[in-house]
């Protein structure tokens, strides 16, 4: 059995509030519940549920633009059905956008339906001129976030923060 | 009735509103009449309009938002017609030119063509007001009425598929992007 961390979960979620997100938008996923609840729950943050994940896209570029920082969590397919969004919207107009993608279908990912996603998430943020780092360390996550960010808005590009199955996932031995 | 003649019909209520437009016709159009720093036009990305004009709307929910967008940008981003009517922004009126075709491409018909009815399909979504109009009359009523209301509206305006005879303008996609968020800055 494994558990997504909630520690760890609050860790990046006190993370993005205190680099000034005021915006998440996302779609639910496993390794994504704990810090959909906390945004929730947290009466200074607005939480956006989408219907698909580019329309997270275009919300958090009409925020940054009307002066609101935002974030994105998604799971890699939701990245993959958002490059369009990327590409014709944030990259285009030069937009900031902080990317928190859940790495899924890496070492350790029991779902076979997840293994694909995985194995292009890093190749394609490559091709698409993306910094990326992966959220492996929970000491170092509120540290990569505000370097993320700060990248993000010196740029005007999008950035991405890969949450890693280390980082996400407890594990008592068995596969996680 | 004509896009064109619409955009001109209620130009001057655009004034002090946050004014986001799909590409292609609508935007060149938009220009054609007269460039403001406080218009967005989103030169790609389609299905987007609406969504950027509902993160405008979150991060500043006094600022009335106009989104003018397209049957073929609504029929490629239909879920976030689910998203708008979800968090409802109270001053934001959405406004679809259903020309039935996608011109600025060669004119190929969309499912608006064939009976699929966007205002009907907003409302299902839980857009709280929806209308079609047919003539310039009805659709500065229209506007007005959604303007007034103080709720998130969709006026799906039919209008003939004629548009300019070119799309693209001497703005830069850049130059209008930081305008407009310097803009959004003062209001």
């Amino acid at each position: 059995m494994s558990r997504v961390s909630t520690v760890n979960s609050r860790v990046v979620y006190d993370a993005l509030t205190s680099a000034g997100v005021r915006l998440i938008s996302a779609l639910p996923e496993t390794w994504l519940v704990h810090l959909l609840r906390l945004a929730e729950d947290d009466p200074e943050m607005t939480l956006v549920r989408l219907a698909k994940e580019e329309e997270g896209v275009g919300i958090s570029a009409g925020a940054h633009l009307a002066g609101m920082k935002s974030a994105m969590l998604m799971q890699n397919h939701g990245f993959l059905a958002s490059i369009n969004g990327i590409v014709s919207c944030a990259q285009l107009y030069r937009i900031p956008l902080l990317m928190l993608i859940s790495d899924r279908g890496s070492f350790g990912e029991p779902d076979p339906w997840q293994t694909e996603g995985g194995a292009v998430t890093e190749d394609l943020l490559r091709t698409l001129r993306i910094p990326y780092r992966s959220l492996d360390d929970a000491t170092l996550v509120r540290h990569r976030i505000h370097e993320a960010q700060t990248l993000a808005y010196s740029s005007n590009k999008p950035v991405a923060l890969l949450l890693s199955r280390d980082l996400m996932v407890e594990s008592d031995g068995a596969p996680r | 009735m004509t896009r064109l003649d619409c955009l001109r019909a209620i130009y001057p209520a655009l004034h002090g509103r946050a004014v986001v437009t799909i590409m292609g016709a609508v935007a060149a159009e938009l220009q054609s009449i007269g460039h403001r720093p406080n218009f967005f036009y989103l030169q790609h990305a389609m299905g987007l309009a609406s969504s950027m004009g509902l993160g405008i709307a979150l991060a500043k929910p006094k600022l009335p938002v106009v989104v003018f967008d397209g049957d073929g940008s609504v029929l490629m981003n239909l879920g976030g017609l689910t998203t708008l009517a979800r968090y409802r922004p109270r001053h934001l009126t959405h406004v679809v030119f259903d020309n039935e075709s996608l011109l600025s491409v060669g004119g190929f018909p969309t499912a608006t063509s064939t009976g699929t009815d966007l205002a009907a399909m907003a409302a299902a979504a839980g857009v709280p007001r929806t209308s079609t109009v047919r003539t310039v009359d009805s659709f500065v009523e229209a506007f007005r009425d959604a303007e007034r209301s103080e709720d998130l509206s969709t006026i799906v305006a039919k209008v003939d598929a004629v548009g300019p005879s070119g799309y693209v303008t001497d703005l830069a996609l850049i130059e209008n992007r930081f305008q407009f968020q310097r803009q959004l800055g003062h209001m």
